[in-house]
């Protein structure tokens, strides 16, 4: 029979025990480190019904602008995530927690459709992310806004990293909130056509993109319908940068060198005939790497032949 | 009787956290950037107009570059309340040295000045720096550059303000050519030789670029161009050799007109 050690502390519930270590290190360095956020407008907007004659839908959308501090990582990422093929996620805050939030999410959406035999809800969904969420305390950092349609009509949330969340007709969410709201609170009309949904929410982010630093770049928007998704990947580029007014090639041999070895890197090689893994497994297209035309060709650098 | 007069010793007692200082912060950072580059016989200074505060747009137009006397312009950086007093001030102490020397101040000596008022304030400082470019009195073209309690340095460019980084290195590269071997048998590269045309186009580049991947920097820019006496303004009017969309003005003298020429460019930036 195994003795219960019912005296000893039991291993569940919040370890805190990090939280001197990373006081500690707060002391040392400036400050607690701090993950990279992204500052972001992202809304959704429920449209259709009533007279307008269109079926109900969701529209959603978001600004493609990634930074770290003040300086811009990524001109144009995707900010709109899949969860299941007629729910999908904008977000805000962490880039990696909404990243992989979402990604989590998505995974057991799918198990959970395949095991109850019928496509999961966004009440789910948001089930999930809100329990998910709370259970960290807000650590991951993941502010979202979450829309599809179900069997129970078109549903538009926003979830909070802490793990609150809100079910409303318009919603925007990031730091460019304030900016996409006000265009909101001036525009939004219940039961609107899809076309004028999508027009409201480019303004919504556009506004983002032009008063909110941490937004920039181009307009993303997804539109869901009980029929599936469109996705419109940079629906509105108002953004695009320009002509260089010089041209910034090198000179072949502007780099000072000390010295130059040249070796070939295959000392031997011996060509083996197989079956199975190592053979041509046919139905896979062989893409060439790109050259000339590849990354860095259009900056004017040349790759010798 | 007096048992219960004082609460228990263990709650007056306690250890709370630190006592919390409440303190206000006079300074705050506005974003921008600003640069400037010297050639032989000019002077170009140049910085955008979006002042900001946080991830908001105070405005999209906002001066950082001022023009000083016919020779000197001036341009500010970092906090802009304190950058605009620093110049009004530095403008009534130029006014004062007219009235009483009967001539305008000469570059060197004004460089000197502004070292002087700014570390007259040390220990409660103007939170900007500052370049400044101009026409030295024996006609070449100069940038002096400073740091907000008045150290200084002649120098043939500098970039300053939030897109310090990104502009500065690109400057090294292609002003002082640094990292940059000459081809064999050739003249070596002298820094500050550089044609105006060349000139203006790494300043316009410079912004472009700061403005696609600085949040801070954008909306618009303002290049100020300081002509030696005599000099033909033949390359900065004609239409054909500026890049597209620049728009030219020139700035009427200031003082007696005593032949330096001072011009203004403007182009638009991003928004976003």
């Amino acid at each position: 029979m195994v003795a219960a050690k019912s005296v000893e502390a039991p291993n569940i519930g919040f370890d805190f025990s990090n939280y001197a270590r990373n006081q500690f290190f707060g002391e040392r360095l400036q400050g607690i480190p701090k993950a990279t956020s992204t500052g972001t407008t992202i809304v959704g907007v429920i449209f259709g019904g009533g007279d307008s004659g269109e079926e109900y839908g969701v529209c959603l959308g978001a600004d493609t602008r990634a930074t770290g501090g003040p300086i811009v990582a990524d001109k144009n990422c995707e900010k709109i995530h899949y969860l299941t093929p007629q729910i999908r996620c904008c977000g805000a805050g962490t880039a990696a927690d909404t990243e992989f939030v979402t990604n989590l999410i998505s995974s057991n959406l799918e198990l959970h459709a395949l095991s109850q035999g019928r496509p999961a809800r966004v009440v789910t969904a948001m089930t999930m992310l809100k329990q998910y969420l709370f259970r960290y305390q807000g650590q991951v950092g993941a502010h979202l806004v979450l829309g599809g349609v179900d069997v129970t009509g078109p549903q538009l949330f926003t979830v909070h990293a802490h793990g609150s969340t809100d079910k409303l007709p318009y919603v925007t969410m990031g730091s460019g909130s304030l900016a996409a709201m006000a265009v909101f609170e001036s525009s939004f009309r219940e039961n609107m056509k899809r076309e004028e949904a999508i027009a409201l929410v480019a303004r919504a982010i556009r506004s983002g993109i032009f008063n909110d630093l941490g937004s920039g770049s181009n307009v993303d928007v997804a539109v869901i319908t009980k029929n599936g998704t469109e996705n419109m990947r940079n629906y509105e580029m108002p953004n695009e940068r320009g002509i260089k007014s010089r041209n910034y090639k090198f000179r072949r041999g502007t780099t000072a060198w000390t010295k130059e070895a040249v070796r070939s890197l295959i000392v031997s090689e011996e060509i083996k005939s197989t079956t199975g893994a190592g053979k041509d497994q046919g139905g896979v297209e062989v893409v060439p790497v790109p050259t000339g035309a590849g990354a860095g060709g259009e900056e004017g650098m040349e790759i010798d032949t | 009787m007096a048992l219960y007069s004082q609460p228990p010793m263990s709650y007056t007692q306690e250890p709370t956290t630190a006592p919390v200082e409440h303190r206000f912060n006079p300074y705050s950072d506005n974003g921008g950037s600003i640069l400037a580059i010297a050639g032989k016989d000019f002077s170009v200074i140049a910085g955008d107009t979006r002042q900001s505060e946080g991830y908001s747009i105070q405005t999209r137009y906002a001066r950082k570059v001022w023009q000083l006397n016919d020779k000197a312009v001036l341009a500010t950086n970092g906090f802009a309340a304190d950058g605009t007093n620093f110049v009004k001030r530095v403008k009534q102490r130029l006014e004062w040295y007219e009235h009483a020397h009967h001539k305008p101040m000469g570059l060197k000596s004004i460089a000197r000045m502004i070292q002087t008022m700014l570390y007259g304030k040390r220990f409660f400082p103007y939170y900007v720096y500052n370049i400044l470019g101009g026409i030295e009195e024996d006609g070449t073209g100069a940038v002096y550059s400073f740091d907000p309690v008045g150290s200084y340095e002649r120098e043939a460019c500098r970039g300053a303000g939030a897109a310090q980084s990104l502009i500065q290195p690109f400057l090294d590269n292609q002003i002082y050519f640094k990292n940059q071997q000459p081809e064999a048998g050739s003249e070596k590269f002298v820094p500050g030789n550089l044609p105006l045309s060349t000139v203006l186009s790494l300043v316009v580049d410079s912004f472009t670029s700061a403005t696609e991947r600085h949040i801070e920097v954008g909306d618009g820019l303002e290049i100020y161009v300081v002509m030696q006496k005599g000099r033909s303004a033949d390359d900065l009017l004609d239409e054909k050799k500026l890049a597209p969309g620049l728009k030219v003005e020139e700035l009427g003298a200031l003082g007696e007109g005593e032949g330096e020429r001072t011009f203004l460019v403007r182009q638009s930036l991003k928004r976003d």
